[in-house]
């Protein structure tokens, strides 16, 4: 069992380099610290799920990655590229408007309330951002829409508007639609929370699905049972640092540190 | 006494009604006797002007398309129509720059709110029509430095022209508030959906938070436009040959004042129906993506819009 463990770590350590990098990263609202020292690596094509309490910082910091946050002190790097700055020698000079959406398009981002564009169809929900900020031919991204909503069973939902449909089928379509503009990582801010009990199944599998095609994805989840079956790594956040990482099977199997128990021991109430 | 008790009872809170057949037929009865006041008022007012005769209905009809009037209606619209675009573009950026961080731009935008809302309509036509009084020449060139093009202001403020300045800058104030309300309902989510997508702050704004605040300020944007169809008729003391200044015209000289106003109003409320219709058949389309099945029947919610009960049934977001 533990040599077994190592194996899987050891494979995906020496086949891919990190593809992001987050060091040391601060970040305060007014008195409130939410993060204080967060720092973790994020291989190509792994899978990585943030659990911990409320309030411990875990959303701060996936849209600090995608930079509707800036952080105050420390660095985010994916695939290369310093988030929210241009890197020039020792000098970091901060991105605006134009290069700072160009850095979003690496990453796509799945929201707790889903956020559909209340006024768009279906289909176009999933083509306006390849169209406009890609520059797509209107067929070419119909035609790539038109597959991913096959892909995850939402045939024949193109002309539907968001809220003609449930809650489940609200957030496949918000994948699909950030999987339209093809990233290379996808950040996932409690996708199941705003679920019915009902449509979280639902939800969960096109998120296998996703890992199954090796796509790098950082996910913040209430899902234990998601985490353990699917995640490449845990990381467990408490009051805005890391207290623990590693395995699925460790972190949840047999958790080291005493936080971690108290953590899990409460979920499983 | 006994009447006494009951109506103690009744005003106290949380105390049962004992006699609440006794109250509710007093109200009723009171409710039959107003009714009654009102609809012989209203039987009486319609039957002197019938028996006075001081209407001659055939001048009403013959003036109803008269070519002049018909200019006028024309014009109206179409001062209407200018205005109101012009008005929507300052209100959008009024609007901007009110919820901008830069206090200068927030400063401006709330200085000319305040301006234009703080004195009457009227008095800033009459202002714009004599603005040469005040700035007889408008130069254009380095401040302080000789002028490349100068125009006499007289040239430019033709009656028109000082028209549509006052009713759009006027109008602009106004639908600053409203474009902001509107901005301000956008849901901040949407906003963020459009950023993490990779879209630039003016991408968003075109494709996610204009279309979704307009359809937001709607039926407000219809309000405004029926009282500034009705607004141009102040427009008259410039010599502007709108509706109303038309049908002056024609009473100065024949006298038939009652009939020509009665033209008049007839136009009013034919143009401010179609604009309500207009509106209740845009709200519609607009409304398609959030519309939601069985909500009532077409023609109820077409007469609930004309006759200004806005929106009684918007279902909760």
């Amino acid at each position: 069992m533990i040599s077994n463990e190592t194996e899987t770590l050891t494979s995906k350590q020496s086949t891919s380099e990190p593809l992001v990098v987050v060091k040391d990263v601060h970040k305060s609202f007014g008195d409130l610290r939410v993060l204080t020292g967060v720092s973790f690596d994020v291989r190509k094509g792994e899978v990585v799920c943030i659990i911990g309490p409320s309030g411990s910082g875990k959303s701060t910091l996936l849209r600090c990655i995608n930079a509707l946050e800036r952080p105050d002190k420390g660095e985010i790097i994916v695939d290369g590229q310093t988030i929210g700055y241009k890197v020039e020698g020792e000098r970091k000079i901060p991105l605006r408007g134009k290069e700072l959406a160009h850095q979003r398009t690496m990453m796509g981002m799945v929201f707790q309330q889903f956020n559909l564009f209340a006024h768009m169809t279906v289909l176009r929900n999933i083509t306006i951002a390849p169209e406009v900020v890609l520059g797509l031919d209107k067929k070419v991204a119909e035609e790539y829409a038109r597959e991913l909503l096959k892909r995850f069973g939402l045939e024949g939902k193109e002309n539907a508007y968001p809220r003609q449909l449930s809650g489940g089928q609200q957030q496949r379509v918000a994948i699909a639609r950030a999987l339209a503009m093809r990233p290379k990582l996808m950040l996932f801010d409690e996708p199941t929370s705003a679920l019915d009990p009902e449509t979280v199944g639902e939800v969960l599998e096109v998120m296998k699905l996703l890992a199954k095609d090796g796509m790098t994805m950082i996910v913040v989840t209430h899902e234990i049972g998601f985490a353990r079956d699917v995640a490449d790594r845990i990381v467990f956040m408490d009051g805005g640092v890391i207290v623990e990482e590693g395995p699925p099977e460790q972190v949840i199997g047999a958790p080291k540190n005493e936080r971690t128990q108290r953590f899990l021991a409460k979920l499983r109430k | 006494m006994k009447e006494d008790i009951a109506e103690v009872a009744v005003g106290a809170p949380g105390a049962p009604a004992k006699e609440p057949l006794g109250l509710l037929s007093k109200v009723k009865g009171k409710n039959v006797l107003v009714t009654l006041i009102t609809l012989a008022v209203v039987v009486v007012i319609i039957g002197n002007l019938r028996i006075s005769g001081s209407i001659d209905w055939s001048v009403v009809r013959y003036y109803f398309t008269y070519n002049a009037i018909l200019a006028g209606v024309a014009r109206t619209a179409e001062l209407t129509g200018i205005s109101m675009f012009v008005g929507m573009v300052i209100g959008v950026i009024l609007a901007l720059m009110r919820m901008s961080k830069n206090a200068v731009l927030s400063g401006i935008a709330y200085l000319y709110t305040w301006f234009f809302r703080a004195t009457p309509l009227l008095v800033q036509i009459l202002f714009w029509y004599n603005i040469a009084l005040f700035i007889p020449t408008v130069t254009i060139g380095i401040p302080f430095g000789t002028p490349f093009y100068s125009v006499s202001v007289n040239k430019i403020i033709t009656p028109l022209f000082a028209a549509l300045l006052a009713l759009g800058l006027n109008e602009g104030a106004y639908y600053a508030e409203i474009a902001r309300s509107g901005f301000m309902a956008v849901d901040k989510g949407q906003i963020e959906a459009a950023h993490a997508l990779g879209m630039t702050g003016s991408q968003s704004f075109w494709k996610v938070i204009l279309p979704q605040a307009m359809r937001i300020v709607l039926p407000p944007t219809g309000n405004q436009i029926i009282s500034l169809l009705k607004g141009t008729s102040l427009v008259s003391v410039i010599s502007m040959p709108e509706l109303l200044y038309s049908a002056e015209e024609i009473y100065d000289s024949n006298f038939q004042t009652i009939p020509l106003l009665i033209v008049v109003s007839i136009w009013y409320i034919i143009l401010t129906t179609v604009l309500s219709i207009i509106q209740y058949f845009v709200e519609n389309y607009s409304n398609r993506s959030f519309a939601e099945a069985g909500s009532g029947s077409r023609f109820k919610g077409l007469f609930a819009n004309i006759f200004g009960r806005f929106r009684a049934e918007e279902p909760a977001q």
